[in-house]
């Protein structure tokens, strides 16, 4: 990639080279820019957790749309975060089969632990709690993911063994 | 012990199975077989006497459906795509996973041969981002299928090329509907199109495109290489092929497997997933995913085909049930299936984005024992407008009115005991009836 292109399309430098690179490269079986809206929103909340307003609009730019079109296009995604979130997201599944089998006192126990409900983040930033449609391991029924990690079969249990509780004295 | 076919590679020990162990089982013959002797019609052909119906959830014959594509003096020059629908979201469906994460050669081999068959030089694989093995898995796979030469320039010397990307998705149940699958591999809001046109002429960029199932092209290797009478004579009742039926819910084993088309459900639920529970009896089923009509025990041994489920009043869809216990509250579970609906619709037409919302609602006001029997009058309005093909953009409402208007015709009993007793008659299980399901966006 030269480098008269990266001035060209993201004049403010908002974007890194590599971040540019990786769109460009999803850009060569694509036939308009604006095709990899998608492509290039993910790549850059991998590199930054989040996408802030100041990358939405280079994205935009180098895409040649406008940054409301992107917008548009971003908020309609439930894996595309517009908001910071914690280092780890939490997708906690709870369609049908997981309700069955008892997820709602998994979420409970879940969110007293964390101190967090859907859409918050912890206070110590290393966990964002959202709820996620059925992620297709309903055989193993409750599960959530972290980060990208599937966990199964869970209990009230197994939310002690992966977050221990730091202040017992709070879980009587 | 029946024959294992989509299953063959995938052993008790879950090792997923790379190039060299598919070849050793067989794999790539199908593809061996196209490129040296059989021409695209050849293999369409066998593909439309298969008799192959679409594994998705809608059981659209596949040969019919690609035989829409126009080829040759009928297609203008250009690209032609062939997309494998990997966004499993359907609540209750667990099947795409299994075939993805331990043998995923065989969905790109069948990728290849429909490619081959419909003349498209572009595929993509559209899985949604959460399946983040699968998504290495098939990586990995691809990148032992170009230095191979299944994939690129002049695969096997035939003269045919073909590219083929992993598209991770960003999410959203509605991408599952192939025309909002395609919009989201656009770059664009996965609202559904207006059909006409049909993606098999103007799709991708509006170019012709096939979106086919996970285990609908999983399929395709094998009726190439082995033949349509050896695959019809797969199932055990009007369906042709194998299918992998799944159970989930309060039962001993859930699972997963692979059995011919036509097994009879009781056959499913009871040897394969070991009945209830102790202490549970069945109440009802979804057979084939959260948009199915309920079934009751008296439907237990009907044979899992399209026509035969369709007649008994639900679609046979994924083929994953769901089970409903006599414990678990039916209007929860409904109540539960209507918030994910009302949640994921796409917000372009009315009926979908207010009629869900307002059906929630109703049924959270009579499950916490609000209801009137009004509500009750309500709901079965909600479920002739919003459940009428034609009042909706797409089939996503009508699909989530076929749990309600099963459960109401079947539980009615218990919407009522809802309204008189102005409580949940159910005690045991514990319902989180909060309306927050606001997202990070």
């Amino acid at each position: 990639m030269n480098n008269s292109q990266i001035i060209q399309t993201d004049m403010t430098g908002i974007l890194t080279q590599e971040e540019i690179n990786q769109i460009d490269t999803e850009l060569a079986h694509i036939p308009y820019k604006s095709g990899a809206a998608i492509d290039a929103l993910k790549i850059v909340q991998a590199n930054r957790g989040w996408v802030s307003d100041e990358c939405l609009q280079a994205i935009a730019k180098h895409l040649e749309m406008s940054p409301e079109d992107l917008e548009g296009v971003a908020t309609f995604y439930n894996l595309i975060y517009r908001r910071p979130v914690g280092e780890k997201v939490i997708l906690f599944c709870d369609s049908v089969s997981c309700w069955v089998c008892g997820c709602d006192n998994v979420k409970k126990k879940l969110s007293k632990r964390l101190d967090i409900d859907y859409g918050q983040t912890t206070n110590d930033n290393m966990y964002t709690l959202l709820p996620v449609p059925c992620l297709g391991a309903c055989d193993r029924a409750p599960v959530m993911m972290v980060g990208d990690d599937l966990f199964t079969n869970l209990t009230e249990d197994s939310i002690d063994q992966l977050f221990p509780d730091s202040n017992p004295k709070d879980n009587q | 012990m029946m024959e294992k076919v989509l299953t063959r590679n995938i052993g008790a020990d879950l090792k997923p199975t790379d190039l060299s162990a598919y070849e050793k089982n067989g794999g790539y013959q199908g593809l061996k077989k196209a490129m040296k002797d059989l021409s695209p019609k050849d293999c369409q052909d066998l593909v439309s006497a298969s008799n192959l119906r679409g594994r998705g959830g809608a059981g659209f014959p596949t040969g019919m459906k690609w035989s829409f594509v126009p080829s040759g003096e009928n297609c203008t020059p250009g690209h032609k795509y062939l997309v494998c629908n990997a966004d499993e979201m359907e609540p209750g469906a667990f099947k795409d996973r299994l075939l993805m994460e331990y043998d995923p050669h065989q969905l790109i081999e069948g990728m290849i041969l429909a490619a081959y068959t419909i003349g498209a030089d572009l595929s993509y694989i559209f899985i949604r981002g959460e399946y983040i093995v699968s998504i290495q898995r098939l990586r990995d796979a691809l990148a032992e299928c170009y230095l191979k030469g299944y994939l690129g320039k002049d695969i096997l010397g035939s003269g045919f090329n073909l590219d083929m990307y992993v598209h991770p998705s960003a999410g959203r149940y509605i991408c599952g509907e192939e025309t909002a699958l395609i919009n989201a591999l656009e770059g664009k809001r996965a609202n559904p199109r207006a059909k006409p046109p049909f993606p098999q002429v103007s799709g991708l960029w509006g170019r012709p495109t096939i979106v086919n199932n996970v285990e609908t092209l999983c399929n395709i290797p094998h009726i190439i290489d082995r033949g349509s009478e050896w695959f019809k004579s797969l199932g055990r009742g009007e369906d042709s092929g194998t299918k992998l039926f799944g159970v989930s819910g309060r039962v001993k084993s859930p699972g997963c497997w692979e059995l011919p088309m036509g097994t009879p459900i009781r056959e499913i639920l009871e040897d394969c997933a070991g009945g209830m529970q102790d202490g549970l009896q069945l109440k009802g089923f979804l057979p084939g995913g959260g948009s199915t009509d309920f079934l009751v025990p008296e439907h237990l041994d009907l044979p899992m085909d399209y026509n035969v489920i369709g007649k008994a009043g639900s679609r046979m869809g994924t083929g994953t049930l769901i089970i409903l216990d006599d414990q678990t509250c039916p209007v929860g579970m409904v109540l539960n299936l209507i918030r994910f609906f009302a949640h994921e619709s796409c917000g372009f037409c009315t009926p979908c984005r207010e009629g869900l919302p307002w059906t929630r609602q109703v049924l959270v006001d009579i499950e916490e024992g609000r209801g009137t029997n009004k509500d009750l009058d309500t709901l079965a309005f909600q479920i002739n407008y919003i459940g009428a093909i034609g009042n909706t953009h797409c089939a996503l409402a009508p699909g989530a009115m076929e749990p309600l208007q099963s459960a109401m015709k079947y539980f009615r009993e218990d919407f009522d005991r809802h309204v008189s007793g102005k409580s949940c008659p159910y005690h045991s299980h514990q319902k989180s009836l909060s309306n927050k399901t606001s997202g990070v966006h």
